[in-house]
C-alpha cells in the first residue's frame, strides 16, 4: 500500500481518525505522517518518570474540595528560593531541584510520597554521623521511653528505675548539646 | 593480546570468587544516593557547581584506600572514549546516563571493582558495591563504612523527617536500593515466572532484566529489588528482600529437580542442542546467544556439563555485549560483523575449557 499523501513511498502508519462522529481511515508513510504532526519523535521515550509526574497532576483532579483547590492555585505559583524550580515544574518533571525544594513543597508532599512509598511518609533509617546531630540521641530517647513503658507494664520496676536513670541523663546530654549548638 | 588476558581484564575479580548460593544468585548490589547540602542537584546545577563537587572527590577521595579496597581511582566521563564507556555500562560499573554527562560526569572505581561512586548522575552521589553471590548484609555493612567515610567530608543534604534527599521522590528517605542477580531458569521453562513477577509486586519489589529499568530478562537473568526507600530502615529493607530471595531459590531448585525427575531427557536434549550451537555456530545473535548461555550453565549446575567451568554464564553474558566485542576487536562493528565477532568468541572461550 502506498501512503495517501505522497503516494510515492509504502505507507507504514495506519491509524483511525474520527472527528466529530466522521470515521476516515489513513495510510501514511513516516515521513508524511511527521510532516502532518501525527507522530512525535521527541516524546517517545515514555519512562517512570512521566508516569510520576502524572501522579503529581492528578492532585489537580476535579475532586478536590475548595481548601485543596486554594492550595494547589498557591502551588503553582510557588517557588524554590535556593534553586529557582516551581512546583509546576517539579509536577513536570518529577525531580525534586535542590534539598531546600522539600521544604518549599512539604505540604504537597506527603500525598504523593503515600503513593511511591505504601503509605509512608517518615525516614526511619540511618542517620548521617555529622550532619545528624543530635537526631541520634533523640532517637535514642524515643526507644529508652518505649522500653521504659514496656517495663513498667510488666511490673518490672527495679529495671524500670534503672531505664528511668539511663533517661534523665540522655535528656540531659541532649539539652547541653542544643545550649552548645544555639 | 589472547583471549584469557583479554577475559581476565573484562571479568570483575570479585565476579569469579566463589560465594553462597552462586548457583542461583550471581551477584548482591547494594547502591545508596547521596547530595550535597550546598549545591543544588545535578538536574539543575550548572557545570561550575559540578566542578566543585568533582573537586572534592578529586581533592579527598581520589587514590585514597578505604578497607582492603586498594587505590580508589577517579574516571572521568570526559577522558573516556566512547567504547570505553560503553564497556563500563557492560559492566555494571557506570549507569548509561552518567556516561551520557560528558562535561561533569565521573565514578570512583576501586581496583578490584566491586566499589563504584557515581559522581553526577541524577543525584550528586551514587555509592554502588558489589558482593558475588547472596551476600546483601555483606554488601550493606560496606557501604555503608563508604558513607560514612564520605561523610567526613561532605555535608549531605538530609532532613529529619524525611532522610536523605534525593533528586527523585522514588528514591528519598534511606536512598537504598538493595538488589540481587539471579538466574531463574527452571522457573522459566515451567512457566512460574509469569505469576511469581506479579507476587513479588505485591510485596513492594520490582523485577527487572540484566540491564536494569525497562530491559528485557535475557539469559533467564532477573534482578530484584525494593521499591519503597522510605518510612523503612535500611536493616528492613534488606531483610525483606532477602526473604522472598530465599523463597525464589527454594522454588528453583524445586523446579529443576522436578524437571531432572519428570523430564530429565527433554532437559539434556535441550542442554545440550544449546552447547551445540554455542560451540559451532559462526554467526550468533545477543539474544540466541544468552538463552543458549542460559541453558549451558543449568547444565553445568545440574552436572550434565563437566569440565566447563562455572562462571561461564557471568562471563560470556558480558563479554558478548557490543561494547567489548568492540574493544576485543579493537575496532567499531557494525551489528552484522558483531554477530560473526561474538561467535568466533564463544567457540574461542569453549575451546579454552577443552585445553
Amino acid at each position: 500500500m502506498e501512503c495517501q499523501e505522497c503516494k510515492k513511498r509504502p505507507a507504514t502508519v495506519h491509524f483511525t481518525q474520527v472527528v466529530n462522529g466522521d470515521k476516515k481511515e489513513m495510510h501514511l508513510c513516516e515521513y508524511c505522517a511527521q510532516e502532518m504532526g501525527y507522530m512525535d519523535y521527541h516524546d517517545h521515550n515514555f519512562s517512570f518518570h512521566h508516569l510520576l509526574s502524572g501522579l503529581f497532576n492528578f492532585d489537580s483532579g476535579a475532586s478536590l474540595s475548595g481548601n485543596q483547590k486554594e492550595a494547589f492555585h498557591n502551588a503553582s505559583v510557588t517557588k524554590c528560593e535556593k534553586c529557582g524550580m516551581t512546583y509546576q515544574e517539579f509536577t513536570r518533571v518529577g525531580k525534586f531541584g535542590c534539598e531546600n525544594c522539600y521544604k518549599t513543597f512539604d505540604q504537597h508532599l506527603n500525598p504523593i510520597f503515600r503513593r511511591v512509598h505504601s503509605g509512608n511518609t517518615k525516614h526511619d533509617g540511618k542517620i548521617p554521623k555529622r550532619v545528624g546531630g543530635n537526631l541520634h540521641l533523640k532517637r535514642n530517647l524515643q526507644q529508652y521511653r518505649l522500653q521504659l513503658q514496656n517495663l513498667i507494664e510488666k511490673e518490672e520496676f527495679e529495671e524500670a528505675a534503672k531505664m528511668r536513670d539511663q533517661i534523665r541523663e540522655l535528656e540531659k546530654k541532649l539539652s547541653n548539646a542544643e545550649d552548645g549548638e544555639s | 593480546m589472547s583471549l584469557q588476558q583479554f577475559i581476565n581484564e573484562a571479568i570483575s575479580p570479585w565476579l569469579k570468587e566463589e560465594a553462597e548460593d552462586n548457583d542461583i544468585v550471581l551477584s548482591s548490589r547494594i547502591r545508596l544516593a547521596r547530595n550535597f547540602k550546598e549545591y543544588p542537584f545535578p538536574i539543575v546545577a550548572d557545570e561550575k557547581t559540578l566542578e566543585k563537587v568533582l573537586d572534592v572527590f578529586a581533592d579527598h577521595f581520589a587514590e585514597h584506600s578505604l578497607g582492603k579496597n586498594a587505590n580508589l581511582e577517579l574516571v572521568r566521563m570526559s577522558q573516556l572514549e566512547p567504547i570505553e564507556k560503553r564497556v563500563l555500562v557492560e559492566k555494571h560499573l557506570i549507569s548509561p546516563s552518567l556516561a551520557e554527562n560528558q562535561k561533569t560526569g565521573a565514578a570512583l572505581i576501586s581496583e578490584d571493582e566491586q566499589v563504584s561512586v557515581m559522581i553526577n548522575e541524577e543525584d550528586h552521589i551514587r555509592i554502588q558495591l558489589y558482593q558475588p553471590g547472596f551476600q546483601l548484609e555483606g554488601a550493606l555493612d560496606y557501604a555503608s563504612k563508604l558513607d560514612d567515610w564520605l561523610e567526613e567530608k561532605i555535608s549531605y543534604a538530609f532532613d529529619e523527617n524525611r532522610g536523605y534527599l534525593t533528586s527523585c521522590p522514588t528514591n528519598v528517605g534511606t536512598g537504598m536500593r538493595a538488589s540481587v542477580m539471579m538466574h531463574l531458569p527452571a522457573l522459566v521453562i515451567t512457566q512460574q515466572m509469569n505469576q511469581i513477577i506479579p507476587a513479588i509486586n505485591q510485596l513492594g519489589l520490582v523485577v527487572r532484566g540484566i540491564y536494569g529499568e525497562g530491559s528485557e530478562a535475557l539469559g533467564n537473568l532477573f534482578q530484584i529489588s525494593n521499591q519503597i526507600t522510605l518510612g523503612k530502615s535500611e536493616e528492613d529493607i534488606v531483610e525483606d528482600l532477602k526473604s522472598v530471595v530465599k523463597q525464589l531459590i527454594e522454588q528453583e531448585r524445586n523446579a529443576r529437580q522436578r524437571l531432572m525427575k519428570n523430564s530429565a531427557i527433554q532437559l539434556e536434549d535441550k542442554i545440550f542442542r544449546s552447547y551445540g550451537i554455542l560451540a559451532n555456530s559462526r554467526i550468533i545473535q545477543s539474544k540466541e546467544a544468552s538463552k543458549c548461555l542460559s541453558d549451558v550453565r543449568l547444565g553445568i549446575d545440574l552436572g550434565l556439563i563437566q569440565n566447563v567451568s562455572k562462571t561461564i554464564l557471568n562471563e560470556l553474558m558480558i563479554l558478548t555485549q557490543p561494547g567489548f566485542l568492540q574493544q576485543y576487536a579493537k575496532k567499531g562493528l557494525t551489528p552484522e560483523e558483531r554477530d560473526v565477532k561474538r561467535a568466533t568468541l564463544i567457540r574461542e572461550r569453549l575451546n579454552l575449557e577443552q585445553e
